[in-house]
């Protein structure tokens, strides 16, 4: 191998100009030219990535976008050319907050900030813990990482309908517990409807998203040198102290990224309110993405349904965008 | 080098293959054709126990036709939950099977995209004739004064299914007949951790078909002459308020019960739970869950007291599922073949026999199987006194506004809110607003 890589180029060189490939084709393949070969050849690998990349996201992506300018009712998807083209009114529906559908969906935006905002919260604050917890070496570390895990390694679909079944409000475990043999309430709650369906969303959301929070941080803490935290303690600094000085700060990078992705999953995520709550979901439990499934693939109206997806897509564009601003910034000036 | 190369070709050939998959297909044409004469596509609704009961039984049938015919039938049978989902992926990329089943409800709405072959005079006559189908099915098929989308299949219709044993021992005779009775009934019944009556709070379709024929019962239509939605009329508040009530007014409905969706209120009348169901050909799923024929019992649903009386009032909607053939079928002449032979006279005995359905072929239903009691009441209940759910295109948007709201309604209920009828037609009143004509 490494032969016939060093001398190539020079064969290269001679036979260009040449008829190419003319004396030695029956003994060799066709070459790749060498500027193909040396500058290219990084492009023709990424070739298949990014054809995927454009079938898989960016075209439904695009046809998404068309689709919002579009009137896409059923009575024109079966010949989607036909649809007549409304100019920007699907996004006027949808942003019409005196109007049911924008008021609905300002609801909707709302439900899932609040959501959002404790899901990941608590999500990172239980892997953080978890994470630093079992840092020390003791007897059962290793199992009880691999028990910390299980949830993510569950089918999502699988574990979700299980915490539904256990929030039933007759028959559930949660009720059993907190009312049968606790007798914390006075009455079996609801869970799956009504005002308290909000927090079945976030118990279930943080219990399916923290192992991923505790798997990253547990790996970015393994690159905090040992040292730092012997000097800190001879140094006489106590426990919260090392936590809050070394800790944290060296996983900052990790955070960084860790709290973005944890936002843009949660923010978007269907499966979830799907499985617990079906095609309807509480008002108090409205989430954007089942909110616009329900506004274009159960009543049929795909146009609206697309203006709101593009509208979430910008909204997570911008929230991306700012954070990234702000907190690259942040790592800038504390290297300065 | 050569691994290099190897490895650029290799990539090359991938993206050259993607490529191609990902702008291959997509031949959709209107007509339809007999391109393909000797095979047929075939999505079959999920109507016996499970997905693989149903192979079992339309199997045989399949080889049937194939043995008259020498038309070879690709079966899939798909879930409810996701079947219309794959009507809906298979209108929009023009690739879907050849001949569908469809619940009866959605006929008009996928009537409106114009993907189905439409059932004028000349598609019937290939199949025998209009004539041999009940009327009130085939006007469960599409728009009124369009040709039907669609053949019936199977029918099916609501009835009052009651635990014999809770009945006498509350000393109840006879199952009411109506509203009024009923809760009177109720009342005895509901004590002692058990209750008279089961519902599907969060069951968007089952609230829609029991408010529906609610709503006929007060005059209310959901919708007006011209198909625009009409959810806050009088009648239409009534209708949900009355159904609601059973939980939040009359207390004769287990609060449990607003969170049902997955047919729990079955579970709990086999156990001996709830006295009464509303329910759709319920024998089977009896059956399954270790009850015996002879501890439950059948009526037709109550009516209010008054004209027009039992027999004559609505008391159901028309239920069941119809036959749809996709136009750009490369096999319209095997389709609508296929099509004969399912509503033929004995294959409609042999399949609602074992479905436990009633068959909308006239003949088929003069079988004697179909005079066992159970089936007696749901066949009288189709013949006389069942009406269709609205035939608009946007019935699909109805089923999901107002279910919610009635949805809505019974966590109100359950968590011990008021339901009044402001609050009832408030509820609607959004619901109304969220359908785009």
């Amino acid at each position: 191998m490494t032969a016939t890589v060093t001398t190539d180029p020079r064969v290269d060189k001679s036979a260009r100009g040449t008829s190419r490939g003319s004396g030695g084709a029956r003994r060799r393949l066709p070459r790749i030219p060498d500027r193909i070969r040396r500058g290219g050849l990084p492009y023709l690998l990424l070739l298949p990535a990014v054809l995927l990349e454009l079938l898989i996201h960016l075209i439904p992506m695009i046809v998404g976008i068309v689709m919002s300018f579009r009137q896409l009712t059923q009575f024109f998807i079966s010949n989607w050319g036909a649809a007549p083209w409304t100019g920007l009114e699907n996004y006027s529906i949808a942003v019409d907050f005196d109007a049911p559908i924008g008021e609905a969906l300002l609801h909707s935006f709302f439900v899932t900030c609040v959501f959002t905002f404790f899901a990941v919260g608590l999500a990172w604050l239980f892997g953080v813990t978890a994470a630093i917890l079992l840092q020390e070496n003791f007897r059962g570390r290793g199992f009880l990482r691999a028990v910390f895990l299980v949830p993510y390694a569950l089918p999502v679909y699988a574990a979700v309908i299980t915490w539904a079944f256990m929030f039933q409000r007759d028959n559930g475990l949660v009720n059993h517990v907190l009312h049968d043999q606790l007798g914390l309430t006075d009455q079996p709650s609801f869970w799956l409807i009504g005002d308290n369906s909000i927090y079945a969303l976030i118990i279930v959301s943080v219990w399916k998203g923290w192992p991923f929070a505790f798997l990253m941080l547990m790996a970015a803490l393994q690159n905090i040198p040992r040292e730092l935290y012997e000097a800190a303690s001879i140094d006489g600094a106590g426990i919260w102290q090392q936590i809050r000085r070394i800790t944290l700060p060296s996983l900052r990078p990790v955070n960084q990224v860790l709290v973005l992705v944890l936002f843009l999953w949660t923010f978007n995520d269907f499966n979830t309110p799907y499985v617990l709550f079906g095609k309807s979901a509480p008002a108090n439990a409205d989430l954007i993405s089942i909110h616009i499934y329900q506004s274009s693939f159960v009543t049929w109206n795909f146009g609206t349904g697309s203006a709101m997806s593009v509208l979430l897509l910008l909204f997570l564009l911008v929230v991306t965008a700012v954070y990234l601003f702000f907190t690259s910034r942040g790592r800038k000036g504390s290297r300065a | 080098m050569r691994h290099l190369r190897a490895a650029a070709a290799i990539t090359l050939a991938i993206s050259v293959a993607a490529g191609v998959t990902g702008c291959g297909g997509g031949t959709s044409s209107d007509g339809g054709s007999n391109e393909s004469p000797k095979t047929l596509t075939y999505w079959a609704s999920n109507q016996g126990p499970s997905i693989e009961a149903d192979k079992k039984i339309l199997t045989p049938e399949l080889k049937k036709f194939e043995k008259e015919t020498g038309i070879k039938v690709k079966l899939e049978v798909v879930p409810w939950a996701d079947l219309l989902n794959r009507i809906l992926a298979a209108t929009t990329s023009g690739q879907g099977p050849d001949v569908l089943n469809i619940g009866n409800t959605w006929s008009a709405s996928l009537q409106a995209t114009g993907a189905l072959l439409p059932w004028d005079d000349k598609n019937f006559e290939a199949i025998g004739g209009r004539d041999r189908f009940i009327d009130s099915a085939v006007a469960s098929a599409g728009k009124e004064g369009e040709p039907p989308a669609a053949v019936p299949l199977y029918s099916l219709s609501y009835a009052l299914y009651y635990n014999k044993k809770m009945f006498a021992d509350a000393g109840i005779t006879t199952p009411p007949a109506t509203w009024e009775q009923l809760v009177k009934d109720g009342k005895k019944l509901s004590k002692d951790g058990k209750w008279a009556l089961g519902a599907e709070g969060s069951n968007l379709s089952n609230n829609i078909h029991q408010t529906f024929v609610l709503g006929q019962q007060h005059e209310a239509d959901f919708f007006d002459a011209e198909g625009k939605a009409d959810f806050t009329s009088d009648g239409a508040v009534a209708a949900v308020k009355q159904y609601v009530d059973f939980m939040a007014k009359d207390k004769i409905v287990a609060p449990g019960n607003a969170e049902y969706a997955q047919n729990q209120s079955l579970t709990d009348f086999a156990k001996g739970k709830t006295a009464m169901v509303l329910w759709q050909a319920a024998a089977t799923t009896f059956a399954a869950q270790g009850m015996k024929p002879e501890d439950w019992g059948v009526a037709p649903v109550p009516v209010p007291a008054g004209a027009p009386g039992a027999g004559k009032q609505t008391n159901s909607m028309v239920a069941g599922i119809n036959m749809a053939v996709f136009k750009n079928t490369k096999n319209i002449d095997g389709a609508k073949e296929f099509v004969k032979f399912m509503t033929s006279d004995e294959e409609q005995k042999i399949l609602c026999k074992t479905y436990g359905s009633i068959p909308p072929v006239k003949a088929a239903q003069e079988d004697p199987a179909f005079a066992a009691p159970e089936l007696k009441v749901l066949r009288d209940t189709l013949a006389t006194s069942a009406a269709p759910l609205p035939q608009v295109p946007n019935e699909s948007q109805f089923e999901t506004a107002v279910g919610t709201a009635v949805k809505e309604l019974f966590a109100d209920a359950a968590a011990g809110k008021p339901v009044t009828t402001e609050s009832v037609k408030a509820r609607l009143e959004k619901a109304q607003q969220t359908m785009q004509q």
